[in-house]
């Protein structure tokens, strides 16, 4: 028990500091929320196929962008504008964020620009891989000790 | 679930087990969408694949009552999915994206979209969405159902999106109603099940929808009823309720083409004060025939024909609306531009020029009016012009409130003629469409003056497939401004020689009529008002006031003008035909009202236009 409220309190400290350092916003816990006994591993499900994806899109950007005859920059806007819906879609906040810079440095057409968003893009990403990593771990560990997941609102 | 259970689960507890398709090439909000859906309880089928989902979509398309779908995709525009379903399945279709601009939620809607939801999608937001499949199927009951039930005129105008579409129907069937009364009425129970039941749907294959267009343009645009389109399509278990609906979604599709273009033209603004008079003039002048001719349907069909689905048609609709608004009283000067041909840049100086002060929507006024009449000299066109409004959104015909407003304004923006060119092309040029498009779009798209033409062309565009009255309609338009448009009309097929416009040659006399009917408006009204009631046309006024204009040019100015007038700007091609033989069987009645108008006007016919020209 003691275990228990333990793991459940260092999750909630956790997901509270996620979310006050810009993580992951108010869209995570509504997928939270979606989690149920009918699908129990939804948000893992989720986060594990957003890292997928992005991982898919920052090598599609970082290939376009290193086009030395010329950047198609329409396809590294595709991209970044995807990886935001994808992003947003997740509650990854300050990868959306990124986002957004990365699309008016598209628009620009500015190869500078967009290589220091893209960089950037990558290291919110595996920055926020991490911590939810260690998100699910804690939850996991709640839930082989017996206990349940607290919503965090 | 069977689908069977899915149905009658369906039907039973709607909106629960409402049956989606999503579509979203980003696998984690496709997860994510499926989750939320299957959390409101729907029945949810997922793909990635825009082609799969339309794949899906066409075998069976009572399978689904929603369709979601992502903007961007990688195998397919998500607008181009929206149409396709649209026109083929007529199921509600929601658009996703992360992008929230308002010019692209601005093209879902004209793209047909029933909705735009922007990413990251809430759990609240889909807990709604099946209000856009009871809306759908109560206006899907409504139209067939109050088939038999004429309105009036003015009424008709007025009504927009839905109403407009039970309106036109209505009007439409006014003149058909003995025949299809019966049929109406047969069909018309079908539809009283409730929301949630499913009528038997037809699936609007490619193979299909050729079939259709292919008869509508052989019957001509004032001539395509659907009980005729039906005949010509020759086609096991259709009905005529499925054509007709068919029809009003095509015209809906050609107007929201040209509304695109209207929308770029702000000719609403313009014109806005003058449609409701000027679709009182057209009913006073008694082309109270041209409500029959309204068929937009036919003019739907037509410029459905000539567009291709790629939306153009939706085009042509509004071009031609705004064609006609902007067809201002310089239809002289318009015409001038006109020739520019192609230099919608230039006409559009041109026009301004000619309309000082005008600004635009005075342009559009005056304008509109000769090239209107022009069209609708054209007669065939006239005839088509009627149906232009039809059109749900008004697209095709300025009048059509919608269109030609949005049409209007457009023009205010630029002299009417200068602008076609541009805005003409706007629909069209995108798609196939741009030969009518541009015709029409020039009338729209730069709000000048020739943006009425424009959006008189796209619906002549329509009409031009009909061809049936493309041409008289352009002409009925007042002597000069009719002029123009008819002399554009024509030139419109010909010199179009713009790209999109060379495809379009058929448009050309589609548009005029769709020109016509505007120009009937515009010139009757010579100003503002005639002008708005050009918007008033869709509904019924515009419509009248073709026939005048298509008569007045038939007198053989037609000729003068209308190609002239086609050239210039595309909008023109109003003209689609050469005035002599424009004179469209089918526009009978608005052959009669052109002459009577000619009468009023002092036979402006190929006045100024001509010269200009």
């Amino acid at each position: 028990m003691d275990v228990v409220n333990q793991l459940q309190r260092q999750f909630i400290d956790y997901s509270a500091s996620l979310h006050r350092e810009g993580f992951l916003d108010d869209q995570f816990t509504q997928l939270q929320k979606l989690q149920d006994d009918n699908s129990p591993d939804f948000v893992v499900e989720v986060a594990s196929l957003f890292f997928e994806d992005c991982e898919k899109l920052i090598n599609n950007m970082a290939r376009a962008l290193e086009q030395q005859q010329g950047v198609d920059f329409k396809q590294v806007d595709a991209s970044v504008h995807q990886l935001k819906g994808s992003s947003s879609s997740i509650g990854a906040m300050r990868v959306k964020d990124v986002c957004i810079a990365f699309r008016s440095f598209c628009e620009a057409q500015n190869r500078e620009g967009c290589l220091r968003c893209l960089q950037q893009v990558t290291h919110e990403y595996s920055l926020l891989k991490n911590k939810l990593q260690t998100l699910f771990r804690l939850q996991q560990q709640i839930l082989a000790a017996g206990g349940s997941i607290p919503v965090v609102e | 679930m069977t689908v069977e259970q899915i149905g009658s689960e369906g039907k039973d507890q709607f909106p629960i087990g409402m049956r989606v398709l999503a579509v979203d090439d980003d696998p984690t909000c496709l997860l994510l969408l499926g989750t939320l859906l299957r959390r409101c309880q729907y029945h949810v089928t997922t793909t990635s694949q825009a082609k799969t989902a339309l794949k899906m979509l066409r075998e069976n398309k009572n399978k689904f009552d929603l369709v979601i779908s992502d903007v961007h995709m990688p195998d397919m525009d998500g607008f181009k999915l929206l149409e396709h379903v649209g026109l083929e399945m007529d199921l509600p279709v929601i658009m996703l994206s992360a992008n929230g601009d308002t010019k692209l939620v601005m093209k879902g809607i004209t793209h047909g979209a029933c909705d735009y939801l922007l990413k990251p999608v809430r759990i609240e937001e889909l807990q709604n969405i099946w209000q856009h499949v009871v809306r759908r199927k109560k206006k899907d009951r409504c139209n067939s159902g109050s088939k038999d039930k004429p309105h009036p005129d003015s009424g008709e105008a007025a009504g927009i999106g839905n109403v407009d579409n039970n309106g036109k129907l209505n009007k439409k069937r006014k003149d058909q109603n003995e025949d299809e009364d019966d049929e109406r009425d047969e069909n018309g129970h079908d539809n009283e099940d409730p929301s949630a039941q499913k009528k038997p749907r037809v699936v609007w294959s490619v193979e299909l929808h050729r079939k259709f267009v292919a008869a509508v343009n052989q019957l001509g645009i004032d001539k395509a009823v659907p009980k005729k389109i039906l005949e010509l399509m020759n086609v096991e278990k259709l009905t005529r309720e499925n054509v007709a609906s068919h029809l009003q979604k095509f015209r809906l599709y050609l107007k929201r083409i040209s509304c695109v273009a209207n929308q770029q033209a702000n000719m609403a603004a313009a014109l806005g004060t003058a449609d409701s008079a000027y679709l009182r003039m057209g009913s006073l002048n008694g082309l109270g025939n041209f409500h029959t001719l309204a068929g937009s349907d036919q003019l739907h069909n037509a410029a459905f024909r000539s567009f291709p689905p790629s939306g153009v048609l939706g085009r042509l609709n509004t071009p031609a609306g705004l064609g006609i608004r902007g067809l201002p009283s310089p239809g002289t000067i318009q015409l001038g531009h006109v020739q520019n041909s192609g230099n919608p840049t230039n006409d559009l100086s041109k026009l301004q020029s000619f309309v000082p002060g005008n600004h635009n929507t005075n342009i559009l006024q005056g304008m509109p009016m000769s090239l209107e009449l022009d069209r609708l000299q054209h007669n065939k066109s006239v005839g088509h012009i009627g149906e232009l409004p039809t059109t749900d959104s008004t697209t095709v015909f300025p009048g059509s409130g919608n269109l030609v407003d949005a049409r209007i304004t457009g023009f205010s923006n630029n002299p009417l003629l200068g602008v076609t060119s541009n805005s003409l092309m706007l629909e069209g040029s995108s798609q196939q469409a741009t030969s009518h498009t541009s015709v029409s779009a020039i009338g729209f798209q730069n709000g000048n003056a020739l943006s009425d033409f424009t959006s008189i062309a796209p619906a002549s565009n329509q009409l031009q497939d009909s061809k049936a009255g493309s041409q008289g309609q352009a002409s009925p338009i007042n002597c000069n401004a009719g002029q123009i448009i008819r002399s554009a009309p024509q030139e419109w097929n010909a010199p179009r020689k713009d790209a999109p416009y060379q495809s379009h040659a058929s448009i050309n006399s589609s548009i005029p009529i769709n020109s016509a009917m505007i120009q009937l408006g515009q010139c009757l009204d010579r100003n503002n008002s005639i002008f708005h009631r050009t918007t008033d046309l869709d509904s019924v006024g515009p419509l009248n006031f073709v026939d005048p204009l298509s008569i007045k040019h038939g007198e053989g100015d037609n000729s003068i003008m209308e190609p002239s007038v086609i050239e210039k700007e595309g909008y023109l091609m109003f003209q689609p035909r050469p005035h002599g033989s424009h004179v469209p069987d089918n526009i009978g009645s608005l052959e009669d009202l052109a002459s009577a108008m000619m009468k009023q006007e002092g036979g402006c016919n190929g006045y100024s236009l001509r010269t200009s020209i």
